[in-house]
C-alpha cells in the first residue's frame, strides 16, 4: 500500500495562515479594535492590541466594558468560522487562490450576546479564546473568556447564539 | 431634574476615549434615561460584503447608553461598572444609517441598577437591537 506523501509543512501552514487572513483581515470593525489572532493548528488566540481608544474610564483606567464585549463577540464569530472552515482549507477543496480571492463562507451572524464582567479590565494588551458547544445546521453556540496578565483570572466571559449562513 | 449630575455625566461620558472614537453624541441624559447617537462609520463595519456594521459595536453603544442612564439615575451617587450585559440582535442596522440607543434604569437598589435598553437606525418602528444590563450603585457614604 502506498500513501501520498504528506504536503511540506510550510504549504500547509501558508494554507492555514492565508485561510485566517482572508477570515479575520478582511473585517473593518476587527482592525478598528486592533484584535489580531495567533494560530497553533487548529486553536486560534484572539489578541486585542492596547490603544488609548480602548478605554472606558481614564480615571481608573480601565478598557470599556463595551470593547471588551465586542473583543469576546470577535473571537466568537472568527473561531466558529474558522472551525466551519477547517476541513476545506486541510482537505484542499479551498486553494490558496481561492481564499486569496476572497472565496469564503458568509459570516455568522450574532442572534444574541451575553456578557459577564468579571474584573475590570486594565490598560494593557488582552486575549481570548472561544469554544464552540454546539455547532448545528442552523444555529450555533459559542462559549468565550477574556483574560489579560493571568489566564487564571479571566475579565470576562460571554456566551452567544449565532445563525450559520446558508449554504451556497 | 438633576442638572448638577447631567452635568457631571455629560462631562464624564463625553471624555471617554472610547466614546470618542465611535463619536457617540448624548442626546438625553437624565432621571436614569439616556439616548447616544453613534453615526456610521466605514471603521465599523464588520460584514464587508454588505457594509453592516458589526454587533460589537452596538454592544459599546448599549453598554455606555446603560452605564450613563445608571450615572444619572437619582439614588445613584457615584460613577458604575456593568455586571452583566445581554443583547438580542433583531435584524441588521442599515448601512450608512446611524444606530441610537435608548437606556432606561427601570429599578434601582441600594446595589445594583437594572437597565433595558433599545436601539434603532433611521426606522424607529424596527429596531435593531434590545438589551437588558445590571450596572453596580455607588450608595452615599
Amino acid at each position: 500500500m502506498t500513501r501520498p506523501a504528506p504536503e511540506p509543512m510550510q504549504v500547509v501552514k501558508l494554507r492555514r495562515d492565508t485561510a485566517l487572513a482572508a477570515l479575520a483581515g478582511r473585517v473593518p470593525y476587527i482592525r478598528f479594535l486592533n484584535i489580531t489572532f495567533d494560530r497553533r493548528g487548529d486553536e486560534l488566540t484572539g489578541v486585542m492590541h492596547f490603544d488609548e481608544k480602548l478605554i472606558g474610564n481614564p480615571q481608573l483606567p480601565a478598557l470599556h466594558g463595551g470593547v471588551t464585549a465586542a473583543f469576546l463577540e470577535v473571537t466568537s464569530i472568527i473561531c466558529l468560522s474558522w472551525a466551519l472552515l477547517w476541513e476545506d482549507v486541510e482537505s484542499g477543496a479551498l486553494s490558496r487562490g481561492d481564499l486569496e480571492r476572497g472565496a469564503l463562507p458568509r459570516l455568522p451572524k450574532t442572534i444574541d450576546f451575553s456578557v459577564d464582567y468579571l474584573r475590570a479590565g486594565l490598560p494593557r494588551d488582552a486575549y481570548a479564546r472561544a469554544q464552540v458547544t454546539r455547532s448545528g445546521r442552523r444555529y450555533a453556540s459559542v462559549r468565550a473568556e477574556a483574560w489579560q496578565d493571568n489566564h487564571a483570572r479571566p475579565i470576562a466571559t460571554s456566551n452567544a447564539h449565532l445563525l450559520m449562513a446558508p449554504e451556497g | 431634574m438633576t442638572t448638577d449630575k447631567t452635568d457631571f455625566a455629560l462631562s464624564f461620558m463625553s471624555a471617554l476615549p472610547q466614546a470618542q472614537a465611535l463619536g457617540l453624541e448624548i442626546l438625553e441624559l437624565a432621571d436614569g434615561v439616556a439616548v447616544i447617537r453613534m453615526p456610521y462609520s466605514e471603521d465599523l463595519v464588520g460584514n464587508p460584503d454588505t457594509g453592516v456594521i458589526h454587533g460589537g459595536a452596538v454592544s459599546t453603544l448599549m453598554d455606555t447608553c446603560g452605564g450613563a442612564a445608571t450615572i444619572v439615575h437619582p439614588d445613584n451617587a457615584g460613577g458604575t461598572a456593568t455586571i452583566g450585559l445581554r443583547i438580542d440582535y433583531l435584524r441588521a442596522a442599515t448601512p450608512g444609517q446611524a444606530v441610537t440607543a435608548r437606556a432606561e434604569c427601570h429599578h434601582i437598589t441600594r446595589a445594583i441598577a437594572f437597565v433595558r435598553a433599545t436601539a434603532h437606525d433611521d426606522d424607529p418602528d424596527r429596531p435593531v437591537a434590545t438589551a437588558t444590563g445590571t450596572f453596580t450603585v455607588e450608595t452615599l457614604a
